[in-house]
């Protein structure tokens, strides 16, 4: 028996090491430094982080890519950012109804006259999108669908940190060279990077020399996304660097936003705080999850406990 | 329906008056009060119980989701996400519903397992393995059912998968298929329908532990030595107090396992992909089913290749339910007369082996069928070289080795002229893949059942012990020199 439970164990380990080599490709996405305050079985939101969050989502993000699945009134709900026990009703937060009503949205409801308005957003209405569908998005952005964010860090491997790691993993621009060769008496102009200057890299070594990886037009090169780097990658295709091309560049740069409570906006702090604000927009009611897991563990924990007590007491006459 | 004399004795003179037009609370007393059941029966044997509080609770919570659910392919992706975020305690229910499921299909594969080791499928409890065998494949169709409702990308092309796989059945096939998703692809209709019959099945699963359960009560319990009741007061005792009370403790376990799970990792057995919203135009990468469909799939997934004129997709459909019609035969394929596998040393052994067979399986489900087993021990991948040559034909040059192939590459290249359209790429060193060892697993899948039959008429048993009762207290006598082998 003793054999079988070990080899039952090592087997169980190695699917779980298989599962999770199972991504490959990219580099695996790592969480800032310390970690998230989220994490562990009583780990919270940092309010103020996600605050700043919201800041750099509205700033940046949210011209291009929409929240559909969020109203304004979820963040003055419990557990969300701008929450206020004074108003338990979010719609009431005056702080929370200024922040909406800073996006003229359309009315999605027709006025008397069968028009729909443009006025100022409620707490009840949805997050404003940037465009009006999918088409409009694209025709926006070179052909690229720039996802909606309400559930981005539950719908990639990684979560937060895989927000984090991409948005902080871009080869700075310094690294992009242009390129230029002859192809067929053609002069071709390429931009490349040097994969031996990315030093992001860390462990990853490009073999002989000069290794380019060409940019393609309206893509940009990030380790952390999935994809392949073969095609565009002149070397030796064994060593190709990890990660793909995405259609969105590197947005964040030191003091694009001026976050409202003096915090410094490095890159780092702002990919910080964005993803831990996604991560909030993901899963609001993590907060009240770990809650009621809390009074949940403590109370079958005890009524584990008075059964074992009472089984031993029931079956203490009887040989079995 | 139960096999032994009734104690009840109505104590009111409403008892009384309703035992002589209903004797409901005499059937409740003989079956869950009353019932003789073998007093040796151990942890392995709580999962019954565990499973029926699996079914009330999918059942429980599902109906409440289904109240706040929209069946259409534009609304149930958002719908569930309102369930999460707008629904009071809507998330609880979703995360105890979609983990439950998890849940179910562990406490059943350990309870399947249970049945195998101590042989609770022979005589006379064929036919309550049976309803068993039909509860799994119901459990399996509720589940597949229950995993498009959330209209995500894993729902929508797994489902594709799955139900292309009647398409490879020859003649009928298309039409089958058209059939059940309502039309030409994956749409609306087959969404609701899909919804529909998995608010069904879980009511069809009921009915069927209700069946398994007389069939239970009929024969009574098996247990541990396989030995059959003789003394009914020397060998078994009351299931009230004595197993509620066992039953209750092991729940209150799993249920922490449970809690575990919905409360601090409420999305780790799911997968990232089906928090994406269904697009039939974007396939993702890897299309996997929940963790305990995987072996079937690595069985679906091992055979690729034609045998005579059944093609490598039909002959995997094949294989795969196979896997799971040979549940239905077993008492027939096992031919020994010992049930109990702690005195069939040998085929204890082999049982051990099929339940890593069964793991390993899963892991090959999980992995891409083109990755290596062990990536360490696979060699440096060579680089090929595919040109034009000058007489138009396309030609290739094999480089392997370290860097210095590489460099061999570039300079013969360099070489050639720029008509050749050279182009250089990574040909992965040939090495043991899950795709071989899926079939290697397959074929032992099936090999089990294969020498259950041959071995049941050749093997040579441990002396079975004379009863339950003699079995108890052999093994509870007092520590002497020698140790006694217990289990």
């Amino acid at each position: 028996m003793k054999t079988f439970r070990i080899l039952a164990a090592s087997l169980a380990g190695l699917a779980f090491a298989g599962l999770a080599h199972a991504a490959g490709g990219a580099k695996h996405p790592h969480a800032p430094d310390g970690g998230w305050p989220f994490e562990g079985a009583t780990g919270q939101y940092d309010k103020a982080s996600v605050q700043r969050g919201y800041q750099v989502y509205k700033q940046v993000c949210s011209s291009c890519h929409s929240m559909k699945l969020l109203s304004y009134r979820n963040l003055g709900e419990k557990g969300g950012p701008f929450y206020d026990p004074e108003f338990p009703n979010p719609n009431d937060n005056p702080f929370v109804k200024a922040l909406a009503a800073e996006n003229e949205i359309v009315s999605p409801v027709p006025n008397d006259a069968g028009e729909f308005d443009l006025r100022p957003a409620t707490p009840a209405d949805r997050f404003r999108s940037p465009f009006p569908n999918d088409a409009a998005a694209r025709a926006a952005n070179g052909g690229a669908l720039p996802p909606d964010l309400s559930v981005i860090t539950k719908a990639r491997v990684g979560g937060a940190s895989y927000i984090y790691s991409l948005l902080t993993g871009y080869p700075d621009f310094s690294l992009y060279e242009d390129r230029i060769t002859e192809e067929n008496g053609e002069t071709v102009y390429t931009t490349v990077i040097d994969m031996a200057k990315f030093e992001k890299l860390g462990e990853y070594m490009p073999h002989h020399g000069p290794a380019y990886l060409i940019q393609p037009t309206g893509q940009y090169y990030n380790p952390y996304m999935a994809g392949d780097t073969k095609p565009n990658y002149l070397g030796d295709p064994r060593h190709a660097p990890p990660g793909g091309f995405l259609a969105m560049g590197p947005q964040l740069t030191d003091g694009r936003v001026e976050y409202t409570d003096g915090t410094q906006a490095t890159v780092d702090q702002m990919a910080h705080d964005v993803s831990q604000f996604l991560a909030w927009a993901g899963d609001p009611k993590l907060q009240a999850r770990k809650e009621v897991g809390l009074a949940t563990m403590v109370y079958l924990g005890i009524l584990t406990i008075l059964l074992w007590f009472s089984y031993k007491r029931i079956w203490r006459k009887v040989e079995h | 329906m139960s096999g032994h004399e009734s104690n009840y004795t109505p104590n009111s003179a409403f008892e009384r008056w309703l035992d002589k037009r209903l004797p409901i609370i005499r059937f409740a007393n003989d079956t869950a009060i009353s019932f003789p059941t073998p007093k040796n029966l151990n942890y392995w044997y709580v999962f019954g119980g565990i499973l029926a509080v699996c079914l009330a609770i999918q059942i429980i919570t599902g109906v409440i989701l289904a109240m706040h659910y929209e069946a259409s392919v534009d609304g149930a992706f958002a719908s569930v996400e309102r369930i999460m975020r707008d629904v009071p305690f809507g998330w609880l229910l979703r995360y105890i519903h979609a983990n439950g499921a998890s849940m179910f299909f562990l406490a059943v594969y350990l309870h399947m397992f249970r049945g195998l080791y101590y042989g609770s499928y022979k005589a006379p409890r064929e036919v309550l393995w049976i309803l068993g065998c039909i509860i799994y494949l119901l459990m399996m169709a509720t589940a597949f059912l229950g995993y498009m409702l959330p209209w995500g990308q894993m729902s929508y092309h797994g489902a594709n998968v799955i139900t292309g796989l009647f398409g490879a059945i020859p003649l009928v096939g298309e039409s089958l298929q058209t059939w059940i998703l309502g039309g030409p692809s994956i749409g609306n209709q087959t969404l609701q329908r899909f919804f529909s019959l998995h608010y069904l099945l879980p009511f069809m699963i009921a009915a069927v532990v209700i069946l398994h359960i007389w069939a239970l009560h009929v024969p009574g319990n098996n247990n541990p030595t396989g030995v059959e009741v003789q003394d009914v007061e020397k060998d078994t005792v009351p299931f009230h107090p004595y197993y509620t009370v066992k039953d209750g403790f092991a729940i209150a376990v799993f249920l922490i396992m449970f809690a575990v799970f919905v409360f601090y990792a409420p999305t780790v057995l799911g997968h990232a992909d089906n928090y994406v919203e269904a697009n039939p135009l974007v396939t993702p990468s890897h299309i996997v089913p929940e963790w305990y469909m995987l072996p079937f799939y690595a069985i679906l997934r091992a055979i690729t290749f034609d045998i005579g004129p059944i093609d490598a997709k039909l002959l995997g459909v094949i294989f795969m339910f196979a896997a799971i019609a040979i549940l239905f035969v077993v008492p027939w394929l096992d031919t020994s007369k010992v049930k109990s596998m702690r005195y069939r040393p040998v085929a204890r052994q082999f049982f051990l082996g099929f339940v890593a067979v069964c793991l390993l399986l899963g892991w090959c489900g999980a992995a891409n069928p083109d990755d290596a087993v062990i990536p360490a021990l696979r060699g440096e991948a060579s680089l090929v070289v595919t040109y034009t040559d000058a007489a138009g034909a396309v030609a290739s040059a094999t480089y392997a080795g370290g860097d210095e192939a590489y460099e061999a590459a570039e300079a013969f290249m360099a070489t050639l002229p720029a008509t050749a359209g050279a182009s250089l790429e990574a040909v992965p060193a040939p090495t043991f893949l899950f795709r071989h060892l899926s079939l290697i697993l397959t074929f032992m899948y099936f090999g089990y059942f294969v020498l259950l039959f041959f071995l049941g008429l050749s093997e040579k048993t441990k002396p079975l012990p004379e009863s339950i009762h003699k079995s108890v207290l052999k093994a509870h006598k007092p520590k002497t020199g020698t140790a006694v082998p217990a289990e």
